[in-house]
């Protein structure tokens, strides 16, 4: 099995009322070297078999088809999981 | 008797009021359900507010969807009047019949206010009984209600006549412009976040001068459609492409 992970962010004009909430927060918490936060959204899309390019493309069309909306969102990247990416206490899946 | 469809999704709210203003304005109130593929012989749709599929993904995202739309998005293509409350609104630019889209409010929190708007354009299936200028009062209600669209579709809106209703005496969510209505460029398909469909009946509408919560300013939406259906030669010259650039 494979995992590919879609990365959406809104874009960079578009006002982030999520991100400037958890930005204050972490102000509050003390967290002031963070200066700005921005908060998007991370998909992961499993498919049978192994990674292939044709998985990659449909996974390209999904997200700007429904995953994201071009008018406020943009999609940062589409691409299969590596080993970087699992979770330390897991083994990838 | 004009008959109006009023489409339900998981997670629609407000289905049952907009039935009831529909019959209150005096035209047949139609329930649609989304599964289905067909509208039937409705003369027009209302795409009414709620939470459609939990707003999950984005509000309007996966209704978009639904294989209702697709007929609803057949429909509106063909002049029928759509109409789009509020999280309908939100379905209507996904869906891409209108442009923009509503993200969270500024401030963030849920609004829930009765709101004063001016009304932009009369040149629509669904405001013409409106004056332009006429401010009317209509409950607003919503967490993601913050209209944003690019500068140059913004600037396009505006100078086709399409910005229908505009927020007054304050911006209640950071909408750009104040834009709280608009209309694609035949003028059939409308959308907006308030809810006309709260403000048609004596004792339950906005706060109004008369009796108690005597607002009535959301008929005027539903008597501009029945209107435009009952009288075409009446038809504002928006409603046809050729015409939708012109004369304004």
């Amino acid at each position: 099995m494979a995992l590919v992970i879609v990365d959406v962010m809104p874009k960079p004009e578009i006002l982030d009322p999520q991100g400037k909430a958890v930005a204050s927060a972490l102000g509050r918490l003390g967290f002031g070297q963070f200066r700005g936060t921005r908060q998007g959204k991370r998909f992961e899309l499993a498919v049978d078999g192994p990674p292939s390019a044709e998985v990659l493309e449909a996974a390209r069309e999904a997200a700007t088809t429904l995953l994201s909306n071009p008018v406020i969102e943009d999609v940062v990247s589409v691409r299969f999981e590596t080993a970087a990416d699992a979770a330390p206490e897991g083994p990838a899946a | 008797m004009i008959r109006i469809g009023v489409v339900t999704f998981p997670g629609t709210l407000d289905d049952r009021d907009a039935l009831r203003a529909v019959g209150l304005a005096g035209a047949e109130g139609v329930p649609l359900w989304h599964a289905d593929q067909t509208l039937g012989d409705v003369d027009a749709v209302v795409l009414p507010g709620g939470f459609s599929y939990g707003d999950y993904l984005r509000a309007g995202a996966i209704a978009r969807f639904a294989p209702m739309m697709q007929a609803v998005r057949d429909a509106a293509q063909g002049g029928m009047p759509v109409l789009g409350i509020c999280n309908g609104f939100q379905i209507l630019t996904e869906s891409h019949l209108l442009v923009g889209s509503m993200i969270k409010n500024n401030h963030r929190t849920f609004i829930c206010r009765e709101q004063r708007l001016t009304v932009e354009s009369t040149n629509t299936a669904w405001s013409s009984s409106f004056t332009t200028g006429q401010v009317i009062t209509i409950p607003l209600k919503n967490q993601d209600g913050q209209f944003v669209a690019s500068e140059r579709q913004l600037d396009e809106l505006e100078a086709e006549g399409r910005v229908v209703f505009r927020y007054k005496d304050t911006n209640p969510n950071g909408s750009r412009r104040n834009i709280a209505g608009i209309t694609n460029a035949a003028g059939n398909v409308v959308g907006l976040m308030p809810h006309p469909e709260h403000a048609v009946e004596v004792g339950f509408g906005p706060d109004a001068p008369g009796p108690m919560r005597s607002g009535l300013d959301g008929l005027g939406f539903f008597a501009s459609v029945i209107n435009h259906l009952t009288h075409p030669v009446s038809l504002p010259a928006a409603v046809s492409e050729d015409n939708g650039k012109e004369g304004r």
